[in-house]
């Protein structure tokens, strides 16, 4: 199997390659801003007790201690963050916001569908991630399906010019959506069985085996009709077939799988298909995680746990433990957390790594497992994840200790830019919740001036009727 | 919780309390125990600074006060942690009639067939052996108002337990303790069955409370009928009824039997209120999610609420939840207690500790306020402070240890006695599957 998250080959493909971020919200050259006199939580090396971030053009510049560099006389917006943490914008390695709908009833692997074609820009979870301190997000087609889709991951940019999907997608070289294969085993995608969808583990393996083993005769024949000189023979291409178009990506190990997986046994079936067809995988919930951390550590899976309040709830879940991620960590496995919103709420993820190190992970795992851990599993982390000059301006402002319950995150910047301010009596609503709060984005807050107000400038260049 | 592995490290870190080596098989409630804390909140006044609880063979607390006062006698076990609390009571949930699978053999929340049951009994279901329990134990919750889940019109009557015990006779506080009803979208029939709407929901409920008035004045002449002469004396004893009988005791008003009413939306809060003012009893709103748009009329009419947890989802009736509520509810002297509810899937059971952290945390509350809402204020509601719910001469033996701030994320429950008897924190707690 391919190696997640450890610097493997398919790391430095995917830095070569190029993961793209979208350039429709193209900005002009904007003055530098300054976090100044923050405790800095860089997550690529130690914790700075007084220092600052500069940030310009959406990305980060400048990480350092002490004053900035002509603190208080430099020709720029300086944002004194005393007594405050600044720290990485949080990646949500699992989440279902957007109103999202992913595979349905027609059968259980459905690879083809994308989740990308389901979300709902204005949807207020996309208010309360951004609450929560989430910037880069997967998004997850629902579950119940041995694979239900294609995911998408998202920037949680935020404002009038996010209108589509397309303004938060994160894109490809090539301008394809950046995203993996959500696929699932154990209960989840069992529904008695008898018809289309399995009714037991053996089943839910086999038809993934043969699903796969069809896409490496599909891929075959994609081959073979390319020619020495790297043309395509049009006339030797096999008819289109989108779900094995996808299955053939994550064969070449293009797309990630990200497997839902709980028992102990069922994570193993992962590993044995990962390792049979050769795909990237990380794996998602991990209840019994424990149980098999050095078996997921040596076969270099990536893991994105949840941490819920109490085990259970359904069978293949009574073995959660809050030591799970600890105990990945200490096997060596690269390992973040996830929301998986709604399951948990994107405005507690950071509760989720304090829990974790209530559970015996280190400090600077659990930061990790919130921030740059994500980043890596999304191959990401040549972008987001951390406060190194170079990657994107997503940060937060903290009014304290990132694991502390009584701490709350005060500013979301995406890209440098403001996108959550929890002092903005709209912001502050979605992330204490209230009367409205969970309706689709107030018209009024975000949208519906602008609108009119664009709408007026067609009706004046003669674009209305 | 222990995961039965040596070698995660994670007892390693729990030995690093004072006590963490102690053996917790064994010791009987019988135990004479004095815990040592750094601080310890009693509930009752300040905080205690490196303190001293005395909890005697009895299992009753025996002394409270600052290291200097108290001599420790011979012969008590002395344990030492950092942050002492009462037990924790959870003011209602539906732990022990679920269970941890959510398989069918170990859900009894809810009886299909009739709308309206209150003549259940969580006594009657209630599993003391259930991990839940034990598992909500491992955190510092000792006492738990159970029973029939949101959902039914009416669905049954509630009892209070301690988390400790192997049978219902050894857990049980307070058996028939409330009645629970539902309002809203969350107690609808389905297909062409009654109710269907709201206004149904309420009109069933009157008919049933008034049948219930009929039902007293009935059994109301048999007595009068005892007295020879009384004008009933031809009147007929109605049959045992055992729903018109609880019923008859709602009637009677909260200190005889609550009638606990879930409500979400602000006008089933509402209807709620407005039929405790049609039979004259005070109804004790559950979950609430949007109490903070009728402060006015639940401090005129409204009982104590039983708050949805902090953490709870807003979807569906509870939409317009808001993590403030709790705060908004005690900043205007409304009486309320934190709950953990019920969840249908994950988390199974929820953790008053968590929810009040929450609430002190992200919601605003503030450390003591919270804490109060998962103990003393609890008690209070549930009208057992003589016994829980704070750390007084007297009172049960029912004690939360911790390693640090009971609400931060990274503390420990390090132990927890309930009547003097030990039992194991979240990290030493081992799941017994059934």
């Amino acid at each position: 199997m391919r190696t997640i998250g450890s610097g493997g080959w398919w790391v430095g493909l995917a830095i070569a390659g190029g993961v793209a971020l979208c350039t429709s919200a193209a900005r002009a050259q904007e003055t530098p801003t300054a976090f100044i006199n923050a405790r800095v939580i860089p997550i690529d090396g130690a914790e700075i007790d007084r220092g600052y971030v500069i940030v310009r053009d959406g990305k980060i510049v400048a990480v350092g201690a002490g004053d900035a560099p002509g603190q208080g006389r430099a020709e720029r917006a300086e944002v004194d963050c005393a007594g405050k943490v600044v720290m990485p914008g949080l990646v949500d390695t699992h989440s279902h916001i957007g109103g999202i709908g992913g595979a349905d009833g027609s059968g259980p692997i459905q690879p083809g569908v994308r989740v990308r074609d389901s979300i709902n820009v204005r949807d207020s979870g996309f208010r309360r991630a951004l609450a929560g301190g989430l910037t880069t997000v997967n998004i997850m087609p629902g579950s119940g399906h041995l694979s239900s889709g294609q995911t998408v991951y998202a920037k949680l940019r935020f404002g009038d010019e996010v209108r589509t999907i397309d303004d938060i997608t994160i894109w490809n070289e090539g301008h394809t959506p950046a995203g993996g294969l959500k696929m699932a085993n154990g209960t989840n995608s069992q529904r008695g069985g008898g018809g289309a969808f399995p009714g037991t583990r053996g089943r839910s393996a086999f038809l993934v085996r043969n699903a796969f083993i069809k896409a490496q005769e599909y891929k075959q024949k994609l081959d073979a009709a390319r020619r020495e000189d790297g043309s395509v023979d049009e006339s030797k291409l096999p008819e289109r077939d989108l779900d094995m178009e996808v299955l053939v990506e994550v064969l070449e190990g293009k797309r990630v799988v990200h497997h839902h997986t709980h028992r102990h046994d069922d994570i193993m079936t992962v590993l044995r298909l990962a390792d049979e067809f050769g795909f990237r995988v990380v794996l998602h919930h991990v209840s019994d995680g424990w149980l098999v951390a050095d078996e997921i550590a040596s076969a270099h899976a990536g893991v994105s746990a949840i941490l819920v309040d109490s085990p259970g709830g359904k069978h293949e879940a009574v073995g959660l433990r809050f030591e799970t991620p600890g105990v990945l960590e200490r096997a060596g496995a690269v390992t973040a957390l996830h929301t998986d919103d709604w399951i948990t709420d994107s405005r507690l993820l950071l509760r989720m790594a304090g829990l974790a190190v209530r559970g015996g992970m280190t400090r600077q795992g659990a930061l990790e497992s919130v921030t740059i851990a994500g980043a890596k599993l999304l191959d990401l982390e040549d972008r987001v994840g951390s406060l190194t000059p170079g990657k994107d301006a997503d940060l937060i402002i903290l009014s304290g200790d990132p694991l502390s319950v009584y701490t709350v995150v005060e500013q979301t910047y995406v890209e440098g830019r403001l996108a959550f301010d929890r002092s903005r009596p709209d912001d502050r609503l979605h992330a204490m919740g209230g009367y409205n709060a969970a309706t689709d984005t107030e018209p009024y807050f975000c949208c519906y001036d602008a609108e009119m107000k664009h709408a007026a400038g067609l009706a004046q260049s003669g674009g209305g009727q | 919780m222990s995961m039965g592995l040596s070698s995660v490290g994670v007892r390693a870190m729990a030995c690093a309390t004072a006590w963490g080596a102690m053996a917790w098989l064994g010791a009987g409630a019988e135990a004479q125990v004095a815990v040592r804390a750094r601080i310890i909140h009693t509930m009752a006044g300040t905080p205690v600074r490196d303190g001293v609880v005395l909890v005697g063979a009895d299992g009753k607390i025996e002394r409270v006060g600052a290291g200097a006062s108290v001599t420790i006698p011979e012969g008590y076990e002395v344990i030492e942690c950092a942050v002492l609390t009462p037990g924790l009571v959870d003011v209602r949930t539906t732990v022990g009639l679920t269970g941890m699978y959510n398989v069918d053999q170990d859900q009894d929340v809810l009886e299909p067939g009739a709308p309206m049951q209150p003549e259940l009994r969580a006594v009657d279901a209630y599993n003391p052996r259930e991990p839940l329990v034990g598992y909500i134990r491992s955190f510092g919750v000792t006492t738990v108002h159970t029973g029939h889940a949101p959902g039914a019109l009416i669905s049954g009557q509630t009892a209070i337990f301690k988390t400790r015990g192997d049978t219902v006779d050894a857990a049980l506080v307070k058996r028939d303790f409330a009645v629970t009803a539902t309002l809203g979208g969350g107690a609808m029939a389905g297909g062409d069955k009654s109710p269907g709407t709201r206004a149904k929901q309420v009109e069933m409920l009157r008919e049933k409370l008034i049948k219930a008035q009929e039902f007293a004045r009935k059994d109301a002449a048999k007595a009068d009928d005892a007295s020879e002469e009384g004008e009933g004396k031809d009147a007929k004893p109605p049959a045992r009824d055992l729903a018109m009988e609880a019923l008859v005791d709602v009637l009677k008003g909260p200190n005889t039997k609550p009638l606990i009413i879930t409500a979400n939306r602000a006008q089933d809060i509402a209807s709620a209120l407005a039929l405790g003012r049609e039979f004259g009893i005070t109804v004790w709103l559950d979950m609430a999610s949007e109490a903070y748009l009728l402060l006015d009329e639940l401090r005129s009419d409204g009982g104590p609420v039983l708050l949805h947890p902090t953490m709870y989802r807003a979807w569906g009736e509870t939409s317009n939840l808001s993590l403030e509520t709790a705060k908004i509810l005690a900043d205007a002297g409304i009486t309320f207690a934190i709950e953990s509810g019920y969840e249908g899937y994950v988390p199974k059971v929820r953790v008053v500790l968590f929810e009040a952290a929450a609430a002190a945390g992200y919601g605003g509350l503030g450390f003591e306020r919270a804490l109060a809402a998962v103990t003393i204020i609890p008690a209070d509601i549930l009208g057992i402070a003589d016994r829980v719910g704070s750390i007084e001469v007297g009172k049960d033996g029912d004690l939360a240890m911790y390693d640090g701030d009971p609400f931060e994320y990274t503390t420990h429950c390090v132990g927890v006695l309930i009547e003097g008897e030990r039992f194991p924190g979240e990290l030493e707690y081992e799941i017994k599957y059934p």
